[in-house]
């Protein structure tokens, strides 16, 4: 039985993660904005599995917030043994382009908010030298598209800062997993044109439970991901900037 | 705002199939928002898709599936309550409450159907005539209705919707949660009595004595045979089973896990012919004896069908259809001998045909079942020559005072539906103080009239 921190818990993945772990009897601590969804989760995931699932407010843009957060997450678990970081922000690309704002709250929550919060949470893992951290990253973040690279940059700088952590975290044996999903048939892809090999969240979760098991450093979920970015990723750059992907 | 897929969907029996706008919400305000937008002139709530026909068919218009409300909100371990969001399926109910001893209070042939499925098509199951229908054992429900006000209904408390709730194919607003008790039980198994019946007659002759002593009775009639053995059949009769008698050695409540088959694509449709089906009758008829207490586990006796999965692709591309039809007690006999003998003259066969004797009808304004005799068959849809012969059906049942099932329905009229249906007027003028736009529409309302077609 181990204390699971989820920080954004209301994301398709990050839920499906939720029931994976109560389902093999691991407390959650639920982290989001969204108060009382995350209860109505909670109280679900209670009356099925009978863990202890508590419900704590998060938000990935408060900087200054995180230090506390971590210490109140703490003081409610005793101790925590793992966190899924699963929140994200998709925005969109075209605004991103011509207003800032846009391109800054991109940027901001898929990586400065993650390197927050992760600093705090590796120093704790590192004194305790026990524990892992579960990123979700995304493909985006492996070479960029015009079609949404500023959501990709953010996602490929957070998978290079998770390089160096794991880098850094090795001795201590704490293990850092990052996840980058394909598709997934979530709330943020249902009804959008150009899907294809749209796995489900359940299948993602049990894939990224066996990857923490195991120890794996860098997952594609579904594993052919890694042979479709393979290739994307050899294409020149001579070729690929020519390209509307 | 949410998006939409524009999908070809269909119910149960694979006819009939029609593009509609298809919505995942997964939070209430999803919904609230979707309406107030305008985006789509009707929606109606899907659940795991299980009506045959086109109950939770939306043509060129919006349906919410209710997958993402799905979650359990309270139990009481002592009375048993239990209160969940509609779109829970009865498979987790089980799955969950189950080994803790508490089983579902009624439930049809099958357990992929949701809650708020149940409570809006009022389902019914082989305890019928002692427990009523699904909405008897609800206590009360929130409904979200076209205005975006979330009202609570009860028995007390908004009685009006509550009724045209009950059985009201979802046309009154989105069930979103609901409270129902769940019965005690002692073990995950039933002991049951099989008994052959020669005839109808002597069906009923059975149904009539046996109905006290069995929670649960259902007969499994052959359709096909003639003369003096219309309407042979098996009877099954079961009552929960106390833990002492089950002799599995493990936990009482629980089953081992059985093999699950698929059926991976539509079969050709000849694979369900008049021979197959009257083969398949004639072995059933056959393999059957007299038995006597024998220990069944609950899939096999609630669920047989469970375990194929897709087992209505086995009726082809052109699909089914399911016709269930209720007659009183003083017409039964008649009817269903009347009824029996078109389908054997005709030579439209079924492959399974099941026989019921249902209760005292609830205050559900369509709600279907009333005190009698129901028969429900499965014809394939071989050519279109099946849908005047389905019409003349309904004239017989509706000339012996019986009336058909919303939830199985594909076909029928709407004078005939009216004519079924006393109480539609009065569910109508419910509708329309909560919904005078019609916000809430399915391809079967505007068909049968159940609400003016708009524009």
């Amino acid at each position: 039985m181990k204390n699971v921190l989820i920080l954004g818990a209301t994301s398709g993945i990050a839920k499906a993660l939720a029931y994976q772990f109560a389902g093999k009897k691991h407390n959650l601590l639920l982290a989001g904005r969204d108060v009382e969804e995350m209860k109505r989760i909670a109280q679900d995931i209670h009356i099925r599995h009978g863990v202890k699932v508590t419900v704590h407010p998060f938000d990935a843009l408060d900087y200054d917030g995180h230090a506390d957060f971590f210490t109140n997450c703490l003081e409610t678990a005793g101790e925590i043994d793992g966190i899924v970081l699963a929140y994200g922000y998709l925005g969109d690309q075209r605004r991103a382009e011509n207003e800032f704002a846009e391109a800054r709250r991109v940027i901001e929550t898929n990586y400065l908010s993650a390197v927050s919060v992760l600093n705090i949470a590796a120093n704790y893992f590192e004194s305790k030298k026990d524990g892992f951290l579960c990123v979700l990253s995304s493909v985006a973040g492996d070479r960029g598209r015009q079609s949404n690279f500023m959501y990709g940059s953010a996602k490929g700088g957070l998978s290079l800062y998770l390089q160096g952590l794991r880098n850094r975290l090795s001795k201590s044996g704490v293990h850092v997993l990052t996840v980058k999903p394909g598709f997934v048939d979530t709330k943020m892809t249902f009804g959008q044109s150009g899907m294809f090999l749209v796995a489900k969240p359940e299948q993602v979760a049990k894939a990224i439970d066996k990857m923490i098991q195991k120890r794996v450093d860098v997952a594609y979920t579904p594993f052919f991901w890694r042979y479709i970015m393979l290739i994307i990723k050899s294409v020149p750059e001579r070729i690929f900037k020519r390209l509307s992907l | 705002m949410i998006k939409h897929k524009e999908s070809l969907i269909a119910g149960w029996g694979n006819y009939p199939a029609e593009v509609c706008n298809v919505y995942r919400p997964d939070r209430v305000r999803d919904i609230t928002e979707l309406i107030a937008s305008g985006a789509q002139p009707h929606y109606i709530s899907r659940g795991l898709g299980r009506s045959y026909g086109d109950t939770a068919l939306n043509h060129g218009s919006g349906v919410l599936l209710h997958t993402e409300f799905a979650r359990f909100v309270h139990f009481d371990e002592q009375t048993g309550i239990l209160e969940c969001e509609a779109g829970v399926s009865f498979e987790e109910i089980i799955e969950h409450f189950l080994p803790r001893g508490w089983f579902l209070p009624v439930t049809p042939g099958t357990k992929f159907v949701t809650v708020g499925g149940a409570i809006a098509n009022d389902v019914h199951g082989k305890n019928h005539h002692v427990d009523g229908t699904f909405s008897q054992h609800v206590l009360d429900f929130k409904l979200l209705l076209a205005s975006g006000e979330i009202v609570h209904c009860s028995r007390e408390e908004q009685s009006d919707l509550f009724y045209a709730t009950i059985g009201g194919v979802g046309l009154t607003g989105v069930i979103l949660t609901a409270r129902f008790r769940l019965i005690p039980v002692e073990s995950a198994y039933l002991e049951v009595d099989y008994l052959k019946a020669k005839n109808l007659d002597h069906a009923f002759e059975l149904f009539a004595q046996t109905n006290e002593k069995y929670q649960y009775s259902v007969a499994w009639i052959d359709c096909l045979s003639k003369g003096d053995n219309l309407g042979r059949s098996v009877l099954m009769l079961g009552n929960h089973a106390p833990a002492s008698k089950v002799k599995t050695g493990g936990d009482p409540l629980r089953i081992k896990n059985k093999p699950k088959f698929n059926v991976p694509f539509n079969f050709p449709s000849f694979v369900l012919n008049r021979w197959s089906i009257r083969a398949f009758n004639f072995a059933y008829y056959n393999i059957h004896q007299n038995e006597k207490s024998k220990i069944v586990d609950y899939d096999s006796f609630f669920y047989p069908l469970d375990s194929v999965h897709n087992w209505n692709r086995a009726y082809g591309k052109k699909g089914f259809v399911q016709y269930q039809a209720v007659f009183p007690p003083e017409t039964s006999r008649q009817g269903l001998t009347e009824m029996l003998k078109r389908l054997s003259q005709s030579g439209r066969s079924s492959f399974l045909a099941v026989l019921k004797s249902s209760g005292e009808q609830n205050g559900g304004l369509l709600s279907f079942p009333f005190k009698g005799y129901t028969l429900a068959l499965d014809i394939p849809l071989h050519d279109d020559g099946l849908f005047p012969f389905l019409r003349e059906l309904d004239e017989l049942v509706a000339a012996h005072g019986g009336r058909i099932y919303l939830a199985k329905d594909s076909e029928a009229s709407p004078a005939t539906f009216a004519n079924m249906y006393p109480d539609l007027a009065k569910f109508q003028a419910v509708k329309a103080a909560v919904d005078p736009n019609n916000v809430f529409s399915s391809s079967q309302a505007r068909r049968l009239g159940i609400v003016e077609e708009s524009r």
